[in-house]
């Protein structure tokens, strides 16, 4: 029983007069992870820029076509962009935590989102910081600067950050990129448990990866979707050559 | 294996050569520093032998060259810190503000132009506003306000707050331009809004840099000469209101270093007005840097 969560419909979008993304069609399903993965400059993270408009940030950019988060196309103008992002969490690809307390990192979002309430941030702080498993390194040391954090416990620091706004879906922009193999596993795992809740969204340059974590997968290639099945058809039955040249190294 | 030995030997002299030119380079500057701070304080000290530090820095009346004469630089005091305080009330909003808009709001292509201009603005020579102080600015407060003179406190401080605002904006924006874009995207992430981000995250982060070009605008402030020569009225009495002529300490010292006979009791107070402010201006780079440090938040993560 698959539900569409996020739909993109007709999807053109441009840097300037750069044609980075070319008549995308997808959908993203709820409890489903999808994994974007192509060559460096083919339109996977402007794609995932494009969900949560964060692309608006770029002067010189333009999107054509609709994607619907449930029923409401985001790209309509009358949508607010606040209140859109409050509902799409994003995870960048370096670890961004903000220049402050363990606690006041995951508490942002709430702040901002006009949460006064002392008691229940505190409660649910300490809540998301145990689904990121990130409570037992941090519990004695919230009030201390995230900066200290190594970089793994950054990037769920800032995976429990978006969490903490409750969001109904996440973005990752190669998560995992900048962490050691060992932090990237937990980070996986993280992923694989979070699914339960959320639609996920995760590019990444890691085919392994991809293969390990999602249960769609999507290639691109020059801005255009190649292909998109099941994580374990893409692997193992690419219906396309230019994609299992892709996935077997031989290009890209 | 001689032959690199050889040359090894002869590289590491080099080394040694070029580190103790740069030493010798360092340590002329210093000493030059040095010595001047050297003579401020042998040509100043001189006067404590007639007049106490406290009736010196406390004392009301500054009437060098009336015999006897009164050597009180409470007023001058007064006034320097009163024409900087008040410019700091008009720059610092203003600097700041502009700072954010020019790093925040301003569409690149006006951050481009406007940017230089401000920073040319900080070229611009002292003498050249202090004129327009008191040829322009000046009359246009004497007859809209109806006072006495249009030389005075507020004149100067608004004169001398035409001159720190760009080095306040210039260096404030590179301090907010400079963190990090990937903080910015995870605020807005988050849902804040453009206001919110640039008051939880930008500011914050930009705390120090901000905090080092307040105290840099105004220590500029504080020991200019030539504008509140020109402008403030140059009475040495402690002011009732802003529109009140002044004498701030720089102005005392430009204006009768000439005419004090050498190493006459005036001649040492001047000097001793100088080691005064020096320290003032001492306290605010001391500050300036450890506020620099204290509140220095790197910005983006390491890993």
């Amino acid at each position: 029983m698959k539900i569409p969560k996020m739909k993109v419909r007709d999807l053109n979008f441009y840097y300037g007069k750069f044609h980075a993304l070319i008549d995308v069609n997808m959908d993203f399903n709820l409890n489903e992870v999808t994994a974007l993965i192509g060559p460096s400059g083919c339109g996977k993270s402007t794609l995932l820029r494009c969900l949560n408009r964060m692309n608006d940030l770029i002067s010189i950019s333009r999107a054509d076509g609709k994607i619907f988060l449930d029923d409401i196309n985001i790209n309509d103008p009358g949508v607010d962009v606040v209140t859109l992002r409050r509902h799409i969490g994003m995870v960048f690809q370096k670890p961004n935590p903000f220049p402050k307390s363990i606690f006041e990192n995951v508490a942002y979002g709430l702040r901002v989102n006009g949460v006064k309430d002392r008691a229940y941030i505190a409660h649910k702080v300490e809540e998301t910081l145990k689904s990121a498993a990130l409570w037992d390194e941090v519990k004695g040391r919230m009030h201390e600067s995230a900066l200290g954090l190594s970089g793994g416990q950054q990037q769920r620091l800032c995976i429990a950050r978006a969490m903490a706004v409750e969001p109904d879906v996440l973005l990752m922009d190669e998560p995992a990129s900048a962490l050691d193999p060992i932090a990237t596993q937990k980070i996986e795992e993280l992923i694989d448990e979070l699914k339960s809740q959320y639609t996920i969204v995760i590019v990444t340059h890691n085919m392994q990866q991809a293969a390990r974590v999602s249960d769609i997968t999507a290639f691109f290639y020059l801005g255009r979707l190649i292909e998109m099945d099941k994580t374990e058809s893409i692997f193992t039955r690419p219906s396309l050559k230019q994609t299992s040249d892709y996935i077997t190294g031989r290009f890209g | 294996m001689q032959r690199t030995q050889q040359s090894g030997k002869s590289r590491k002299r080099k080394e040694q050569a070029i580190r103790s030119l740069f030493f010798i380079i360092a340590l002329a500057s210093v000493m030059a520093l040095g010595f001047i701070m050297y003579f401020l304080f042998v040509e100043g000290l001189p006067v404590f032998s007639k007049v106490s530090v406290k009736d010196f820095v406390f004392g009301r009346y500054w009437y060098p060259t009336s015999q006897p004469p009164d050597f009180g630089i409470f007023p001058l005091i007064v006034a320097s810190m009163a024409v900087t305080g008040l410019s700091a009330a008009m720059s610092i909003p203003l600097g700041v503000l502009a700072a954010l808009y020019l790093a925040e709001a301003a569409a690149p292509r006006v951050r481009q132009w406007v940017k230089p201009v401000v920073e040319l603005l900080a070229a611009l020579p002292s003498v050249v506003i202090g004129f327009f102080g008191m040829v322009v600015v000046a009359p246009f407060l004497q007859d809209l306000l109806d006072i006495p003179t249009g030389l005075n406190l507020f004149n100067g401080a608004l004169m001398l707050a035409f001159m720190s605002v760009p080095t306040i904006c210039s260096i404030s924006e590179d301090a907010i331009y400079s963190v990090p874009v990937e903080l910015k995207e995870a605020s807005l992430a988050l849902g804040a809004t453009h206001w919110e981000t640039i008051a939880r995250v930008l500011l914050p982060a930009s705390l120090s840099g901000i905090c080092t070009a307040i105290i840099l605008g105004m220590s500029r402030a504080i020991g200019e000469t030539m504008v509140v020569l020109m402008v403030t009225g140059g009475a040495a009495m402690v002011p009732e209101s802003i529109f009140d002529p002044v004498r701030p300490m720089p102005a005392s010292i430009a204006a009768e270093m000439a005419e004090a006979p050498f190493r006459g009791s005036h001649y040492h107070a001047l000097f001793a007005t100088g080691i005064v402010l020096f320290i003032f201006t001492l306290l605010f780079n001391l500050l300036a840097d450890h506020i620099s440090h204290r509140y220095k938040q790197t910005g983006a993560a390491t890993l």
